[in-house]
Parts: structure tokens; C-alpha cells; sequence
């Protein structure tokens, strides 16, 4: 069989599961066996989600969540990706560092939730602010790693070849370093995403998608709880998919540092 | 004579090797006892109300007195069996769907659709509709632990029996390995290190969210619900105990753990450098 021929039949196959699952999932709703109000049926979902989209709250609700693990994020890799580098360069600052970040980086940041409501109270701050905790440790350890597994062949031949050091910095040390920063980043995004979800579910403002998973359980809203599933795991996808897939083609793929990933 | 300049040297060599340890634990420490201080010195100026924020002394106190008591053992212990429950169940479940993706083309194309959908969903927004369908409590946290934490046990079963080089496949087959030697001899080992890999990363997902799961699903014992109720009488001193105790067993898992699992097969067998 050809590779074409192959390919279609996965595709197909996976449409088919896919039909399958939503058609057994159907049946279960519509048996009657479970309470309507625990497992709607899709169209009700369908339709939950489209109303909410309509009305611009579930909108809303995303812009929230997404401000929240933007904000944080983009923090975390401010911070996160220096103290990498520089970990990394200065023994100083990684015998310092080192210890306390593998003595934090086994704490999950659920764990400090109720701690940074007491601190900071309900709302963005305490969000943003376990975001960030729960980015910056991957950001930094892939940022370590990739600096130090620069290859020390090119350094030396950068260095033969008169480069200063901060030529060496910014034309070798860092390209070297992306496909590990890179990865760092994407880590870090996941579990920022993981992370403002729970924090959102706990620390409850009025809006974001985790909370509307939460206050919908209160009101037996399944089928707004199932919509906002459908919302998170689809930005999700497109973050991981699109913005971190397209950067790594742009940069380290180009530059051939790294094989497409199989699959 | 000769004898005496060795025992010196060698004496000298421990002595250097036992100062150079101590510096090593002092370089260790530092770090800690600089956050130390700054901690003492915020509780003190009261930047933060003094039950928020408690001194260093008062949290051990703390804990010893929860120590002591025996409630923070229980509520681990309980913690532990719920992880260890849970994660068991993705460990069969995720191995499983897994090695069978890799091997099988129709398994592959049945399974990757339904997984692909269901990994970038954070795995505690499902918490809301686990504890709607299964209830209050153990069934809920157990069942969500395991479900979320079999996701990257079956991504990296399947690229690793994936990876496994076609030709020590075809170099055993050509030694007359039948089916079952050729998955238990080669494909099997051949896809260790990945499969730990995933056990590793599913494991470390597992403990992230009980700790979550365990203050939504008011579950009786627990160390995420010690967190979540002690913040209710603002027992702050308790909520930092309890995060140490988090910390520390996480910290064992990782180490202990799968270290010393590593360390006996893959290490051994020489596929991955410790």
C-alpha cells in the first residue's frame, strides 16, 4: 500500500473512532440510565457553547483566563530564562540557585493556592502569580540545560576565529541554546495552562474558564462545563500546535538544529 | 617509614575529602538560610499580618506538634494510597494502550484521535465532572488521578515501542525470535527507557493533581485537604507544614524512586547514561 493510501486510512479510521465515541456517548445520554442533568446529550452541549459564544460571555471568560496566563507566563519567562542563562554561565549563581529550585520544584503549585489566597487575595494577583511559579522552574531548567549543552567544538571555533565575548553570547551561546529554550517555553506554557485552570477553579473570581467549570458544577450546568472543556483544550491545542509549532519552524528548525518531529 | 608517609597521605586525602564534603553542604545550605532570614526578617517587620505569615519557628513547632499527634502521618499516608492507587491504574492502562498504538497500525489510528483530544485538557478542569459523575471523595480523586495521569504513559509507551531500532527487530527475527520473544526480548527492553520516561513524567502529573483534587472532592484525610482546611481557620503554620511534608515526598518520589528503577534496568543495561 502506498504512504498516501496509508495516510487516508488513518485518517479515516480516526474520523470513524472519533463518530464511534460520540455516537456511543449519545447513546449513554439519551438511555436514560444517567440524569440528563449529569450527561447531557451533544446537542444541548453544542448548544450551550454556541449561546455562550454568542452572548460573548464564554469570550469573556477566555480573555480572563488568557490575560491571566499571558501575564504570567511572559513573566516567568522574563525571569526564568536570565536565571537559566546565567545559572548556566555562573557557577556563583548556580550553587545558589540550584538547591532552592529543586528543593521548590517538587511542590505543586496547587499546593500553594490557599497559602497565596490568604497573601494576596481572591482574584488576578493570586492567579497570576501561581502561573508564574508553576512556569518558571521548566523555562529555567531548560534554559540551564540548553546552555550548557552548547557544544563546546563551537565555542572554541567561534573563539579561534576572534569572536568577543559578547559576540560569542548572542551569535553562538543563545542560537545553540534555542532548541532547549524553546521546549523550555513550550513546557512552561502547558503548565501555565494546567495551572491557571485550578488556580481559576480554587481561587475563584468572577471569571475565567476554570471558574466557570466550577460555578457550573454548582448549578448542575453540565452541559456549560462540557463547553468550556471543549474552549480550554482548543486553545490549548492551537498554543501548542500553532504558536509553539510555527516558532520552532521558524527558528531552529530553519536553522536545522532539529528534525521535524515524527507523527 | 614508608608505611607512616602513606597513612599520612591517605589520612591527609580524608581529611581534605571529608572538608571538601563539609563545603559541599555549606554551599548547599547557604542558599537556604538566606531565604531563611529574609523569611524571619518579613514575619517579623509584619509586612503581613502575623497568622499569615508566621516565623519560621512557629511553623516548626507546627509541625512537630502535627508530627507528633499523628495527624500529619495519616493525612500523608492517605495521600500516598491515593496516589498509589491511582497512578497503578494509569501505569496497566497507559503501558497497555500504549505498546499496543505502537505495535498495532489500527490500534494506533483507533486510540491517537481520542488521546490527542483528551491530553491538552488541563486534567483538573475534568475534576468538576468526576465529581458529578463519581461523587464526593475517594472514587472521584482515584479515577481522575488515574485518567490524567495515564496520558503521558501512553504517548511515551507508544513512541518508544515507536523508536525501537528496526534492526535489532530484524537482527533477532533473523536468529529465529518468534513473536513473543521478539515483544518480550527485544521490544519490551528496547522501549524502557521510554516507558519509564512516561511512568516518571505520569507519576509527577499524579501528584500535581491529588494535591488539587484533594481540596475540591472534600475528601476525610489528606494533604491537600489539610492545605485547603487549615486556610479556613487561617492556621497558616499548619499550611506550611503541610507543604513541606508535599514537598518532601515529591522530592522522594523523583529521587528514591525512579532513580534507583533507572539505575537497575536502563543504566545497567547501558542504554542511558545516569
Amino acid at each position: 500500500m502506498t504512504e498516501r493510501g496509508q495516510h487516508q486510512r488513518s485518517l479515516l479510521r480516526g474520523a470513524v473512532t472519533l463518530l464511534a465515541a460520540a455516537a456511543v456517548y449519545e447513546a449513554m445520554a439519551r438511555s436514560g440510565y444517567f440524569a440528563p442533568a449529569l450527561l447531557p446529550t451533544l446537542p444541548t452541549v453544542a448548544r450551550a457553547l454556541i449561546t455562550s459564544i454568542a452572548d460573548g460571555s464564554m469570550i469573556e471568560h477566555a480573555a480572563f483566563t488568557l490575560y491571566r496566563v499571558m501575564f504570567g507566563f511572559a513573566l516567568a519567562v522574563a525571569v526564568g530564562l536570565p536565571l537559566g542563562i546565567l545559572m548556566a554561565r555562573f557557577s556563583r549563581v548556580e550553587h545558589f540557585f540550584l538547591p532552592l529550585v529543586s528543593a521548590l520544584m517538587p511542590i505543586p503549585s496547587f499546593a500553594l493556592v490557599p497559602l497565596f489566597m490568604l497573601w494576596f487575595g481572591i482574584g488576578n494577583l493570586t492567579t497570576i502569580l501561581i502561573v508564574f511559579y508553576a512556569a518558571t522552574f521548566p523555562m529555567m531548567f531548560n534554559a540551564w540545560s540548553g546552555v550548557r549543552s552548547v557544544n563546546p567544538l563551537w565555542l572554541r571555533a567561534a573563539g579561534a576565529m576572534g569572536a568577543d565575548e559578547h559576540r560569542l553570547f548572542w551569535k553562538v551561546i543563545i542560537p545553540g541554546a534555542s532548541p532547549f529554550i524553546i521546549t523550555g517555553m513550550r513546557q512552561a506554557f502547558l503548565r501555565a495552562w494546567i495551572a491557571v485552570v485550578g488556580a481559576e477553579m480554587i481561587a475563584a473570581s468572577d471569571w475565567g474558564l476554570g471558574w466557570v467549570i466550577f460555578d457550573a458544577k454548582e448549578f448542575l450546568n453540565t452541559d456549560i462545563m462540557l463547553a468550556s472543556l471543549i474552549v480550554i483544550g482548543m486553545i490549548g491545542f492551537v498554543f501548542e500546535r500553532f504558536v509553539f509549532g510555527s516558532l520552532e519552524r521558524m527558528t531552529v528548525l530553519r536553522w536545522g538544529m532539529m528534525r521535524t518531529a515524527k507523527g | 617509614m614508608q608505611d607512616a608517609i602513606t597513612t599520612g597521605v591517605a589520612e591527609v586525602s580524608i581529611r581534605s575529602h571529608g572538608r571538601e564534603r563539609l563545603r559541599l553542604v555549606a554551599r548547599n545550605l547557604f542558599p537556604f538560610v538566606v531565604i531563611g532570614a529574609i523569611w524571619e526578617i518579613i514575619a517579623w517587620v509584619g509586612v503581613f499580618p502575623r497568622r499569615l505569615f508566621p516565623t519560621l519557628e512557629e511553623v516548626a513547632a507546627s509541625f512537630v506538634h502535627l508530627t507528633i499527634t499523628g495527624i500529619l502521618p495519616h493525612h500523608a499516608i492517605e495521600t500516598l494510597i491515593r496516589l498509589l492507587t491511582g497512578f497503578t491504574l494509569a501505569g496497566i492502562l497507559g503501558v497497555t494502550i500504549g505498546v499496543l498504538m505502537g505495535r498495532s497500525r489500527r490500534a494506533e489510528d483507533i486510540f491517537l484521535p481520542l488521546v490527542s483530544i483528551g491530553a491538552p485538557i488541563p486534567g483538573l478542569a475534568y475534576a468538576p465532572l468526576f465529581l458529578l459523575w463519581f461523587g464526593l471523595g475517594n472514587v472521584s480523586a482515584v479515577l481522575l488521578v488515574g485518567f490524567v495521569s495515564a496520558f503521558p504513559i501512553i504517548f511515551n509507551s507508544w513512541t518508544g515501542v515507536k523508536a525501537v531500532k528496526e534492526i535489532w527487530l530484524r537482527s533477532a527475527q533473523a536468529m529465529g525470535a518468534d513473536d513473543r520473544h521478539l515483544f518480550s526480548h527485544v521490544i519490551l527492553p528496547g522501549a524502557l527507557p521510554y516507558i519509564l520516561t512516561g511512568l516518571r513524567l505520569g507519576l509527577a502529573q499524579a501528584w500535581r493533581i491529588l494535591v488539587a483534587v484533594e481540596m475540591l472532592a472534600a475528601v476525610p484525610w489528606g494533604l491537600g485537604w489539610l492545605i485547603f482546611g487549615a486556610r479556613k481557620f487561617l492556621n497558616t503554620d499548619a499550611m506550611l507544614a503541610g507543604i513541606v511534608v508535599i514537598a518532601i515526598i515529591g522530592l522522594a518520589l523523583e529521587k528514591l524512586v525512579f532513580q534507583k528503577i533507572e539505575n537497575y534496568t536502563v543504566v545497567r543495561w547501558g542504554m542511558i547514561s545516569s
